[in-house]
């Protein structure tokens, strides 16, 4: 089989000198498979013994004034959150973000490839890749891996020529354009609030808000969501973080703990 | 239908713990000597710490075997790099690196699990996390192994800062002094040596400081 490493581009228009010496390493790195009859069975254990993190939430939409792309922070192997610092909103360039559910080193990497990418369509076209363009360079790739094992559900979100725009990519191949996505575990409950708040002419604070508390509502109800909730505005002139709250903190932002007011005391009923 | 081969299976597991602490001004890395496979001791002095560049070391556990074709790999990369650049590769650079080394091996592994510990060019302590594929992070304190779940609560406990992802962002530098932290990695191993059957027998901790590379050694159980 042979593997798509077109990836690797920027490494091999290096000079190669002696290549005796050098040797292997100066060649484009590949990637390299087991050499074993079943793929598939050595795949699914080999990805058991290094467990990627699992559960998310994510989410982003398309209103008024451009994109709100907000998710949580945690990342888990199992039952052990193994970090509650991942940043799950990948910059790509100044003006496109992606999101990461799935696996983090599969979203990881395939995001920055994908920064390389668009950086060197900049430099060939004399200007920036189009959201739609983007999306569908990381489709083609994931696409190009199908059924080897890669775990990602991405949303690209960023403003171009035509405005703002948003792309759902997943490592089985879709693609989807729309205004309104969530992924991961937590996406049905961030989907619940998302769906009852959205209004297409929401102002940036409203949309920002709305992004936050649904991140919060995630990861209230879903165990393999929390941490951090990040919210981030793509507009035309490229994206900015609004805020960043810890969700334990949210919490009683939400759910404000009032002091007990003394119970209503006996008194005489009137006129009995 | 018969079976037509034996399992192939190329993994062990050689157990250990890491732990890496950023500071202002300075990084502790450490990471306990003992090798083993299941109930086996292999050995009692086995150094699961490399140096990596002049200010970038890295404490590795998980399978030996794969651990040294990283570093083999690493070393040569860095030896290109210092012939093509006339420099030493900085710690974030040989982050990225390590990153992309571990994910070229996505379909087949290095099983390692890796800390990444030295000064950036600002000559601030940084820490570097992955996990086995390449998924990598910049923390303030990391601890990977067969320990790593009785550390980190325990760092978590003792060093938690505030998250680099809040905003208003607040500085995430770990308040303890180099003598503090690496008074804190001593007992932390101390505590994980009396619950982990894979983790003893002697703890190796490097300091990396603006003054240079410093070492030293504390004996845990060897039982």
């Amino acid at each position: 089989m042979k593997l798509d490493t077109s990836g690797f581009e920027s490494f091999s228009t290096q000079i190669e000198p002696l290549d005796g010496i050098v040797g292997d390493f100066s060649a484009a790195p590949a990637f390299e498979l087991p050499n074993s009859t079943d793929f598939d069975g050595f795949q699914k254990e080999a990805i058991q013994m290094v467990k990627p993190a699992k559960g998310t939430t994510t989410l982003a939409f398309i209103f008024k004034e451009g994109v709100m792309v907000a998710a949580d922070s945690r990342a888990s192997m199992g039952g052990y959150i193994s970090s509650q610092s991942v940043k799950k909103i990948i910059e790509i360039n100044p003006y496109m973000l992606g999101t990461m559910a799935g696996g983090a080193a599969d979203c990881q990497f395939w995001h920055r490839n994908l920064g390389v990418k668009c950086r060197l369509h900049e430099l060939a076209n004399k200007r920036r890749i189009s959201v739609t363009g983007a999306s569908k360079l990381l489709a083609n790739i994931l696409y190009s891996y199908r059924g080897m094992g890669l775990s990602v559900g991405t949303m690209i979100a960023g403003w171009d020529e035509t405005g703002p725009g948003l792309y759902y990519v997943d490592s089985e191949g879709g693609r989807l354009k729309g205004t309104r996505f969530s992924v991961g575990s937590g996406s049905p409950y961030a989907y619940g609030v998302l769906d009852s708040g959205y209004r297409f002419d929401m102002s940036i604070e409203e949309a920002a808000e709305l992004a936050r508390r649904s991140i919060y509502h995630a990861t209230f109800r879903d165990g393999a969501s929390g941490g951090v909730a990040s919210v981030y505005y793509v507009g035309p002139n490229g994206w900015k973080k609004l805020t960043g709250d810890d969700v334990g903190e949210l919490h009683y932002h939400y759910n404000p703990v009032t002091p007990n007011t003394v119970e209503q005391e006996m008194a005489e009923a009137p006129g009995a | 239908m018969v079976k037509e081969q034996a399992n192939w299976s190329p993994y062990d597991n050689n157990g250990g713990s890491c732990v890496a602490i950023a500071g202002a001004d300075y990084c502790v890395i450490a990471a306990d000597t003992r090798m083993s496979t299941g109930y086996n001791i292999l050995t009692r002095d086995y150094s699961k710490i490399c140096q990596l560049a002049d200010k970038c070391v890295m404490a590795s556990s998980g399978f030996q075997a794969d651990v040294n074709a990283l570093k083999k790999n690493l070393y040569a990369k860095h030896l290109i790099y210092q012939h093509q650049h006339n420099k030493q590769m900085s710690c974030p650079a040989m982050a990225q690196l390590l990153s992309n080394t571990l994910y070229y091996k996505r379909f087949f592994p290095y099983y390692s699990f890796n800390v990444l510990g030295g000064l950036d060019s600002e000559g601030k302590g940084c820490v570097f996390t992955y996990d086995a594929v390449g998924s990598y992070e910049r923390v303030g304190y990391s601890s990977q192994g067969s320990g790593s779940t009785l550390i980190m609560p325990f760092l978590d406990n003792q060093l938690k800062s505030p998250s680099p992802l809040l905003l208003p962002a607040q500085d995430a530098v770990t308040p303890l002094s180099e003598v503090e932290a690496v008074e804190l990695v001593k007992t932390v191993f101390a505590s994980a040596a009396e619950r982990d059957i894979f983790t003893g027998d002697k703890l190796e901790i490097v300091v990396l400081g603006a003054s240079g590379i410093r070492r030293e050694y504390m004996d845990l159980r060897k039982d």
